[in-house]
């Protein structure tokens, strides 16, 4: 461990199509799967699963959100490396096709049973759709 | 003998030909650099990837997951991938040709077959071959989706069984000029070699490596299958690049002799005339 705490934290998003950020950060905060993990600058080496759900980064002032969903983060002291299965911008995000989503899957979801395996994918779905209209949300408040 | 009517018209059609060629290659051309940004874009995943397996491997006194599985190989599953369709050379010949020998050598065992590409799924469909699966039209618009669907189905045979290992035949982009056939096995997964030497980071583990190693290993699946998807499409678009600046190449070069061989019926027309004008007034002469 160096003796200086680094500065910034060098974060990377990355998909299997396309890299979705690479920015010198203040700070991270990760969806972790068991719960939420706060990455500041010289952070101990971590590896973790993440679960569907925004992830939150700040460059000085701005907070800038991701929406995040399945994957994994290797954080070291001075870098934080997700690799996401699919990844978006909360300025990218279709609030509209997200919200529908929701709605059909919910209705969906109402009318059939608990074991089916079609259900274990709606859930997924739904998962997705609502952690999108979180990571929107945020990114207007 | 051909006429002057017949020659021109010709060369109008070999002309419109060559348009069409010439708007191909252009064509092809522009998604090649799409594609092949799509390989550039894929890599930094991959790459990190394979670093998070390797040093789970390290950590890992005995690696077990059904995917490293090994058993006797009595049924084997092939996949196919072409292209959706032709104009672009030798490329699905190539490719069925070496799909066909692998068939051929694996008499003795149960071989079945899961086509990627139009080409391959009408060109198996006429023999007698078992046919797992067969994905059509994924090349026009080419997402990682696609190969998690494809990925998540040699899993699934795989996994319960239905077949013992999984190789892909598919065309490597190696460059502009040249595409290889490349034949790899996909399943059961080679076991994770630790990198070399003492390794550097001591990473604390949120979840038991066996946990990630779980989660971690059909990704990688995944990801080979996706990587080889876009190989094979930056393939095919360079062979029909190939191919159709030849065929643009030779449409000039057969315009230019038709072209000439126009001009001298035309002069050799004229002569005659004139030799006819000539010996007609000579004959009245005397």
């Amino acid at each position: 461990m160096a003796d200086i705490l680094p500065a910034y934290i060098h974060l990377e998003i990355v998909t299997p199509d396309h890299k979705i950020a690479e920015e010198e950060v203040d700070e991270v905060s990760i969806p972790g799967r068991e719960g939420y993990l706060g990455v500041l600058p010289g952070h101990a080496p971590l590896i973790t699963e993440l679960q569907t759900g925004p992830l939150e980064y700040r460059q000085n002032d701005s907070r800038h959100y991701v929406a995040v969903h399945w994957g994994f983060a290797e954080v070291l002291p001075d870098r934080v490396i997700v690799l996401a299965e699919i990844a978006e911008r909360g300025e990218d995000i279709d609030v509209e096709r997200a919200e529908n989503k929701r709605k059909r899957v919910e209705e969906y979801l109402k009318s059939h049973p608990e074991s089916d395996p079609e259900t274990v994918k709606a859930r997924d779905d739904l998962r997705r759709a609502i952690c999108r209209l979180e990571t929107a949300r945020q990114v207007r408040a | 003998m051909a006429t002057l009517r017949d020659i021109r018209r010709r060369i109008v059609s070999v002309r419109n030909t060559r348009q069409i060629t010439r708007a191909m290659k252009v064509v092809a051309a522009s998604r090649l650099r799409r594609s092949q940004e799509s390989i550039f874009n894929a890599r930094p995943y991959a790459n990190q990837m394979m670093v998070l397996l390797e040093s789970l491997a390290g950590r890992l006194e005995q690696q077990q997951h059904p995917l490293l599985a090994r058993r006797p190989e009595k049924k084997i599953l092939l996949v196919v991938v072409t292209a959706d369709r032709g104009l672009c050379g030798a490329f699905n010949a190539n490719l069925l040709r070496t799909a066909q020998n692998y068939i051929r050598e694996h008499r003795q065992r149960e071989v079945s077959l899961i086509t990627v590409g139009r080409k391959g799924r009408d060109f198996f469909r006429k023999r007698p071959v078992t046919m797992a699966a067969e994905y059509v039209n994924i090349f026009r618009q080419l997402e990682f989706a696609h190969a998690k669907e494809l990925a998540d189905k040699i899993i699934e045979l795989y996994t319960s069984e239905k077949v013992d290992a999984v190789d892909f035949v598919y065309n490597e982009f190696k460059s502009m000029m040249s595409q290889n056939v490349k034949l790899e096995r996909y399943l059961p997964i080679e076991p994770l070699v630790p990198p070399e030497g003492e390794y550097l980071t001591d990473y604390i583990y949120e979840q038991a490596p066996a946990q990630i190693l779980k989660t971690l290993l059909p990704r990688y699946v995944e990801i080979e299958v996706f990587r080889s998807l876009l190989e094979s499409q930056a393939a095919e678009l360079a062979a029909r690049m190939t191919a159709m600046e030849a065929a643009t190449n030779n449409a000039d070069e057969l315009i230019e002799s038709l072209r000439l061989k126009l001009n001298r019926l035309r002069q050799a027309g004229i002569t005659k005339e004139i030799i006819e004008v000539v010996s007609g007034a000579q004959a009245l002469e005397y």
